[in-house]
């Protein structure tokens, strides 16, 4: 019976592809499920942010600096102007640390040495924030003897130099080889070269990295709580306490008063705006493709 | 892009080599001398990277030689925590992060994986952009305001709906069991979850992209169904890679401190329920660095930091050599 045989094979084929079909269009459904629920998080947090954010921005909250315990009005204006000055100390003395590492990669780091210092930015990349506050604290606190703006600018520095150091290499890496040796025809010296041709060229691609480490450094909080470590008032001196808007968030929201808890939303949203403000504008530079083209 | 400059030492390159050397003297040299400078301050911006972690390491062993003097190993199995009389044992905070750690992970790795298969594999190249972009908004979104958000909404829905619900259907397996108040090692879990999604997905999505298109192709041929040609051609390819965003993320989690810190409760005990309040090494350290008083205090915490330390440069140093094998030489891109 060779014809029933072969028939009970074709149904059999014939429901396995149905199984393996069924299967497919399973996994496909399982893939889209996780996407909504990554995504829901993330709308529900912008939803939320806005939502306590919006309501509770006002123009005193923009410009008064915190009313003490107990009374409610009052803002974050020093914070706001804290963060500032801890993330300017930070910028300026991580930024031209961690592209000059870069350049060194770039430019003479094709030996050992080059590997080491690849290696211990990456490792350097992974160390928790919280130990490079520790650090910072052993630092600079305990020579200088109290907590300062210059010691929070410290830890946020040491955050950011990896990620420069690496997106500087790599970008540096992308300019042509012909575009420096047309330099070096023309007798132009190699660090005019590297300065004015290659870094120039890679402008936007090194730009992009320093952009993403300062909205990574811009929300930290833990490394400034034993270096900043925050302050009531008004403060623009470098070797003070000095108030920062993550740690005006951390220290409103778990305390137990309604209006610091609308205040810590504002302060969210406030440094929310400034984060996404300078990750889409990376995006955009980056979509723009100005190093992608050299 | 500027044009070349002109510049007025290019006529050194066309005199002939004896004329050429006499010339450097006089005005090459200044130009030698403009390269070593140069490349001695890039070279300064290096070894500042490698001081920085070799002052890190030292800060870290000199501060808290004074624990380890004084507990020895016994510091890592000790369970009491008591400052007051100066007893002092890491073992909850160790406990406590590893286990806040493994739940995000088992949480967050098969929705990680979803939707990188789903952005690299699956969806309509138009929308492939957008949905990187937001996931890679999870990740730019501070620590701080992801505590803000679970103490403020995901605490409230926890102890008001998902823990009843849980002690209810699987209270019976102990892990489940308490007063439902939210504020537990399941929010501290749930939290770091959804910070390290990002973080996996994006590294499983590069590993994704650099499978050669001729597996999914042969695949294909072979009449696989898309699901079979992503299981069989891709995934199976991919799984070093993959391995070693699980574990960049499991770096990430150990080291997260200020959402953590703000949902776990900080009570220095290890209990069983994930309903129970926990402590963990990175919120020990936020909580109490800044008021500890004495000195084997500050030493045993600056010893928790170490010890937090040498685990994390462990596991990143593993999930970078991971990653390596399967991109094969290109730098791993920095994740913001």
């Amino acid at each position: 019976m060779p014809e029933a045989a072969s028939g009970s094979a074709r149904q059999a084929v014939a429901s396995i592809a149905w199984q393996r079909r069924v299967t497919d269009h399973i996994m496909t459904g399982v893939a889209v499920l996780t996407v909504i629920i990554v995504l829901v998080p993330l709308f529900a947090i912008f939803a939320y942010l806005v939502y306590r954010g919006v309501g509770s921005i006002n123009w005193a909250f923009l410009t008064q600096t915190p009313k003490p315990v107990g009374e409610s009005g009052g803002g974050m204006a020093n914070a706001i102007v804290g963060s500032g000055l801890i993330l300017a100390l930070a910028s300026v003395l991580g930024i031209p640390l961690g592209i000059g590492a870069g350049i060194y990669l770039a430019e003479f780091g094709r030996n050992r040495f080059g590997d080491a210092i690849r290696f211990t930015a990456d490792v350097l990349s992974g160390v928790p924030s919280i130990v490079i506050g520790i650090v910072a604290y052993a630092i600079v606190v305990l020579s200088q003897k109290h907590f300062s703006a210059l010691a929070g600018g410290v830890a946020l520095a040491i955050m950011m130099i990896p990620t420069i150091t690496r997106t500087t290499e790599e970008m540096l890496l992308l300019v042509p080889q012909a575009l420096r040796e047309a330099a070096y025809g023309l007798g132009i010296p190699r660090w005019r070269t590297t300065l004015s041709i290659t870094l120039r060229t890679a402008t936007s691609g090194v730009v992009t990295g320093v952009m993403l480490a300062f909205a990574r450094i811009a929300g930290e909080t833990a490394p400034l709580l034993f270096t900043a470590l925050g302050n009531q008032y008004w403060n623009l001196h470098t070797n003070q306490p000095t108030a920062a808007l993550p740690l005006q968030i951390y220290a409103y929201a778990l305390s137990p008063y309604d209006d610091w808890h609308r205040q810590a939303w504002a302060g969210a949203l406030v440094l929310i705006v400034l984060i996404v403000t300078a990750v889409a504008a990376v995006r955009f530079a980056v979509r723009r493709g100005t190093f992608g083209a050299a | 892009m500027r044009g070349p400059q002109p510049v007025e030492s290019t006529k050194v390159s066309d005199v002939p080599a004896v004329a050429r050397r006499s010339a450097l003297v006089l005005q090459g040299s200044s130009r030698e001398i403009g390269d070593r400078v140069f490349k001695f301050i890039m070279l300064l911006c290096g070894l500042a990277v490698l001081a920085t972690l070799a002052l890190i390491v030292y800060q870290l062993v000199l501060r808290s030689s004074l624990s380890w003097h004084a507990f020895g190993f016994k510091f890592f199995a000790a369970r009491d925590w008591d400052p007051v009389n100066e007893k002092f044992g890491a073992l909850p905070f160790i406990y406590g992060t590893l286990v806040s750690s493994f739940l995000a992970l088992l949480i967050a790795v098969p929705l990680a994986i979803g939707v990188a298969v789903f952005t690299t594999e699956m969806c309509p190249v138009r929308l492939r952009g957008p949905l990187s972009f937001f996931v890679e908004l999870l990740a730019a979104i501070p620590s701080v305001i992801y505590g803000l958000w679970a103490i403020f909404v995901l605490v409230p829905i926890l102890s008001n709906y998902v823990e009843p619900f849980l002690s209810r259907t699987l209270g019976w397996t102990g892990l489940f069991t308490g007063a439902p108040y939210g504020i537990s090692m399941l929010a501290a879990g749930l939290i770091l979850a959804v910070m390290v999604i990002p973080i996996i997905s994006s590294i499983a999505r590069e590993v994704l992209m650099v499978v050669p298109q001729h597996q999914r192709e042969a695949a294909l041929a072979l009449g696989a169904t898309r699901w079979e040609m992503i299981r069989v051609g891709v995934l199976r390819n991919a799984r070093a890679g993959i391995m070693g965003g699980i574990i960049l993320g499991l770096g990430r989690a150990l080291g997260e401190t200020i959402a953590v810190t703000m949902v776990i409760g900080n009570r220095p005990e290890i209990a069983k329920s994930l309903f129970a309040p926990g402590y963990t090494m990175a919120s020990v350290l936020a909580n109490e660095f800044s008021e500890a008083t004495g000195d084997v205090y500050l030493s045993a915490l600056v010893e928790i930091g170490l010890a937090l330390f040498l685990v994390t440069i462990v596991v990143n140093a593993l999930a970078r050599l991971l990653v390596w094998s399967v991109t094969r030489g290109q730098p791993a891109r920095a994740h913001a």
